[in-house]
C-alpha cells in the first residue's frame, strides 16, 4: 500500500496503555528530528495540543479495547484515517493487559476495589486487541516498541514498501547474536514459541523471554509446557506460565482449564 | 471587574500522561462547577499479578507506567525483597541509584521542555518550536536521549527495564560502560547550562499562585530522598516534619473513594497533600548536590516554595542534582571495581512495602507471597493519584482568584491546564482508577 504524497499526515492515539510506546517515540532523540522532516505530526495527545479534523494518512494506535464507552472512538480514529497500525502489544495482542483476562469481572474488580467494586460508574471488560473492533492495516509488537522498528515501519510507510512483519521464534534470534539459551543456565524461557523481531534483548540481558510479541504464527504450545516442566517449572504454573503476555493464545487455543 | 460567566471544559486535557479533564462553570460571578474529572481506563494491575511468581511480578507492575517504568520496578522489587526478607549489597543499591537518577533526569528533561516549555512561550507544542527554537528543541532531545540511554546502560532498557531483579541485576555494566556514561553525562553540562539561560527567559511566565499544603517524600539517610528512605510529611507550615516506616505508608495514604471522582484519593493531616519535585525540595534542600544549589540559586528558588506551578523549576534543580550523584556514585564504583555476584535468593511467605520517588512523587508497591513465592496479594499507590485531591485544592482556590482578575475563558482555561501540567500527572498509572460518567 503506497501513500501518493511526500509528507503524511500522520496521529498518534491511545487507550489502555502505559503509553510507554509514545515515550519510545521521545526515546528517538535527535533522530525524532528526521522522523519529523518526512511527516506532518497532526495529532499526539500526549506531546501536542494541536488537534485536526482533516483526514489522516497513517493513525498509530497504543493501548487494549477495555470498555464499550471506548468503541465510537475507534470507530471515529478508524473512518478518518487511510492506515491504521496498531503499535505495542497492548494494542496488537492486548499484551498485559489481557492477563486480568484469567479472572471473571467479578473477581479482578474485587480485588482491586474491594468494597467499592460495584459502584455503577466503574466499567472495565475483558481486555481485547484494537483488532477485536476496527480493522487494524499493520500491526507493530513489542513490550515496548523497538523504537528504531517504529521509525523504519514509519519510513517504509511514507516511501510505500510493505513493512516487514518478524514470524518466526525469538530463539532464532538468540542463535543470531550467540545468546547462551536460559535452558541452559537452568532458567526457562518462552523464546521458543514467542514472534520474534526484537533482536532477542531481554535472554542477553541475563533474563527469561516473555513472549511480549506474542506467539509467533505457528507455536507448538503444548510443547512449552512440557519444555518448561522439564526445565524444572511446576507442572501447574508450566501451564499460566505464558499468561504473561499471551494469555488469548492459550485461550484460543483452549490449553487452559479455569 | 470580575469575570461574570465561563464555561470551560477540557477534555482531555493535552501533553499529560494518561487522561483527565476540566469542568468549570461560572454563573453570575459564582463558582458553579469546578472539578478535575479522570476518566482514564482501568487497567486492575492488582489482579494482574495475583499467582504468579515474585521473580516475574515486577515485569508485569513495570507495566504499569511508561514514563516512571524504572520507579515501578524498583518500588516493585523492594516491596518483594521485603516480603522475602532479603539483603541487596552496595555495589546492588549504587547502580539502583544511578538508574533511578537515570528516569528522575530523563523524565524530568521531557516534562519541562515537552509539556512545559510550550506554555511558557506561547506555543501549543514542541512541534511548531522545531521551526522556530531549533537548537533548543535538539538540545531537548540531545538531552531527553541521554536520560534513556544512562538508565538503559543500568536498566537494559528505561522504558521497562530488563535487568532488575529482586535482590541483584541479572547483568551487571562494565567498568568502560560506566566510565563513557560519565564521560556523557560531563559532556551535557553546556546544554544544562543553556537550560538555565532558556529557563531564566521565561521563569517571569511561570503563574504567581500561593498555597501552602502537606507535603510528601522520601527523606534518605545517604543523600536526597529519591531512591530510598523513610516518609517524610511537611506540613503547611513549610516547617513541622514528621516521619513514617516505608511499612507504615497507609497512615499516610488513607486511600478514600470521593463522590465526584473518578480516582482513590489520599489524604493525611489535610484534606490533601502534594508528591512530587516540589514536595521533595522543600523536604530535602539541604541535601542537594552543591551544583544543584547553584542552579536553584541561579533561578531565584528557595523553599518552602508554596507556588505549585513551580515544580517544573524543582524538576531541572533535580535533573542537575541527578547529573552530580551519578557522577559520584559512578567514581565510587570504579574504584571499588564491578565485582560479579550471585546472592542466593531464598523464597518464602511475607508481606511487603517497597517505596521509591518516581519523577512525579512518591510511589508504593505492598505485596503478599505465600510459601512457594506466588504472589497473593499486591497493593499500587502511584503519586498522581495522591495529587489529585492537591489539584482539586488547587482549582478551588485558583478559580475564584482568576475571577477576581478578571481573566476570560481563554485564559482560565490556559491557567487550570498549566496547573494540572505542573503537577506532570501521569494518568495512565491507572491502577486504582474509577470511571465515573458526570450529569452536566
Amino acid at each position: 500500500m503506497g501513500l501518493p504524497i511526500i509528507k503524511p499526515k500522520v496521529a498518534f492515539f491511545d487507550f489502555a496503555c502505559c503509553e510507554g510506546c509514545q515515550i519510545e517515540v521521545t526515546n528517538l532523540g535527535t533522530d525524532l528530528a528526521a522522523v519529523l522532516g518526512i511527516v506532518d505530526l497532526v495529532e499526539f495527545r500526549e506531546a501536542m495540543t494541536e488537534t485536526t479534523t482533516e483526514r489522516i494518512d497513517i493513525s498509530f494506535i497504543e493501548g487494549s479495547f477495555t470498555r464499550e464507552a471506548d468503541r465510537k472512538r475507534l470507530e471515529d480514529i478508524r473512518n478518518r484515517s487511510n492506515i491504521v497500525v496498531a503499535y505495542g502489544s497492548c494494542a496488537t495482542i492486548a499484551g498485559i493487559n489481557a492477563l486480568k483476562n484469567r479472572f471473571s469481572s467479578e473477581e479482578y474488580k474485587n480485588m482491586v476495589y474491594g468494597k467499592d467494586m460495584n459502584m455503577p460508574h466503574l466499567d472495565s471488560q475483558e481486555a481485547q486487541p484494537i483488532s477485536a473492533v476496527i480493522k487494524v492495516d499493520y500491526k507493530l509488537h513489542g513490550c515496548p516498541v523497538n523504537r528504531n522498528e517504529l521509525a523504519k515501519l514509519i519510513v517504509d510507510l511514507v516511501h510505500g514498501k510493505e513493512p516487514f512483519v518478524a514470524n518466526s521464534p525469538v530463539c532464532v534470534e538468540c542463535k543470531l547474536r550467540e545468546t547462551v539459551c536460559r535452558y541452559d543456565v537452568g532458567d526457562y524461557c518462552m523464546g521458543p514459541i514467542a514472534r520474534a523481531g526484537c533482536g532477542a534483548p531481554c535472554p542477553a540481558d541475563g533474563i527469561p523471554c516473555e513472549a511480549c510479541r506474542g506467539c509467533w504464527d505457528h507455536p507448538n504450545l503444548d510443547s512449552i509446557i512440557e519444555v518448561m516442566t522439564k526445565a524444572g517449572v511446576p507442572a501447574d504454573y508450566a501451564k499460566v506460565k505464558g499468561e504473561m503476555f499471551t494469555h488469548h493464545f492459550f485461550k484460543e487455543k483452549d490449553k487452559i482449564q479455569r | 471587574m470580575a469575570t461574570k460567566n465561563a464555561k470551560i471544559d477540557v477534555h482531555h486535557v493535552t501533553r499529560v500522561e494518561g487522561h483527565g479533564n476540566i469542568l468549570v462553570n461560572i454563573s453570575d460571578g459564582k463558582v458553579e462547577k469546578c472539578d478535575w474529572v479522570v476518566p482514564e481506563a482501568p487497567r486492575f494491575f492488582e489482579a494482574m499479578i495475583r499467582g504468579r511468581f515474585y521473580n516475574e511480578v515486577q515485569r508485569i507492575t513495570s507495566r504499569i507506567c511508561g514514563i516512571c517504568a524504572v520507579g515501578h520496578t524498583l518500588a516493585s522489587v523492594k516491596a518483594t525483597e521485603a516480603a522475602m526478607g532479603l539483603n541487596i549489597s552496595k555495589q546492588t543499591d549504587r547502580l539502583r541509584r544511578i538508574l533511578k537518577h537515570g528516569e528522575n533526569f530523563d523524565s524530568h528533561i521531557l516534562h519541562v521542555y515537552y509539556l512545559v516549555a510550550p506554555d511558557l512561550v506561547g506555543a501549543p507544542s514542541v512541534v511548531p518550536l522545531a521551526a522556530t527554537h531549533t537548537d533548543v528543541v535538539l538540545r531537548a532531545m540531545r538531552m531527553k536521549k541521554l536520560g534513556c540511554d544512562w538508565a538503559s546502560l543500568i536498566g537494559g532498557r528505561s522504558t521497562h527495564p530488563t535487568k532488575v531483579l529482586p535482590g541483584k541485576f541479572s547483568k551487571l555494566p562494565s567498568e568502560q560502560d560506566l566510565l563513557s556514561l560519565k564521560e556523557n553525562i560531563v559532556s551535557i553540562v553546556p546544554d544544562v547550562v543553556e537550560t538555565l539561560k532558556t529557563l531564566q527567559s521565561v521563569a517571569g511566565n511561570i503563574p504567581d499562585f500561593q498555597r501552602p499544603t502537606e507535603y510528601v517524600g522520601l527523606i534518605d539517610t545517604e543523600e536526597y530522598g529519591l531512591y530510598d528512605g523513610k516518609i517524610g510529611c511537611l506540613q503547611p507550615d513549610g516547617k513541622t516534619l514528621e516521619t513514617y516506616d516505608v511499612s507504615e505508608y497507609r497512615k499516610v495514604t488513607n486511600e478514600w473513594v470521593s463522590p465526584n471522582s473518578t480516582a482513590k484519593y489520599t489524604k493525611h493531616n489535610h484534606s490533601s497533600y502534594a508528591a512530587g519535585a516540589l514536595s521533595r525540595i522543600n523536604i530535602n534542600f539541604e541535601h542537594l548536590h552543591p551544583e544543584a544549589k547553584k542552579i536553584a540559586d541561579a533561578l531565584g528558588f528557595k523553599t518552602p516554595c508554596f507556588n505549585p506551578y513551580m515544580n517544573s523549576i524543582a524538576q531541572f534543580i533535580e535533573a542537575v542534582h541527578s547529573a552530580y550523584m551519578t557522577i559520584k556514585y559512578i567514581d565510587e564504583l570504579l574504584k571499588d571495581g564491578i565485582k560479579p555476584e550471585n546472592p542466593e535468593i531464598k523464597v518464602k511467605a511475607g508481606t511487603g512495602v517497597g517505596a521509591t520517588e518516581v519523577p512525579r512523587g512518591i510511589l508504593f508497591h505492598e505485596y503478599s507471597y505465600d510459601k512457594d513465592g506466588y504472589n497473593t496479594a499486591g497493593n499500587c499507590i502511584i503519586p498522581t493519584n495522591q495529587n489529585h485531591a492537591n489539584i482539586q485544592n488547587d482549582f478551588d482556590k485558583l478559580v475564584p482568584e482568576l475571577i477576581a482578575a478578571d481573566k476570560n475563558e481563554k485564559e482560565m482555561e490556559l491557567a487550570l491546564e498549566m496547573l494540572v501540567r505542573s503537577y506532570d500527572p501521569c494518568i495512565s498509572c491507572s491502577t486504582h482508577y474509577l470511571d465515573v460518567t458526570f450529569k452536566r
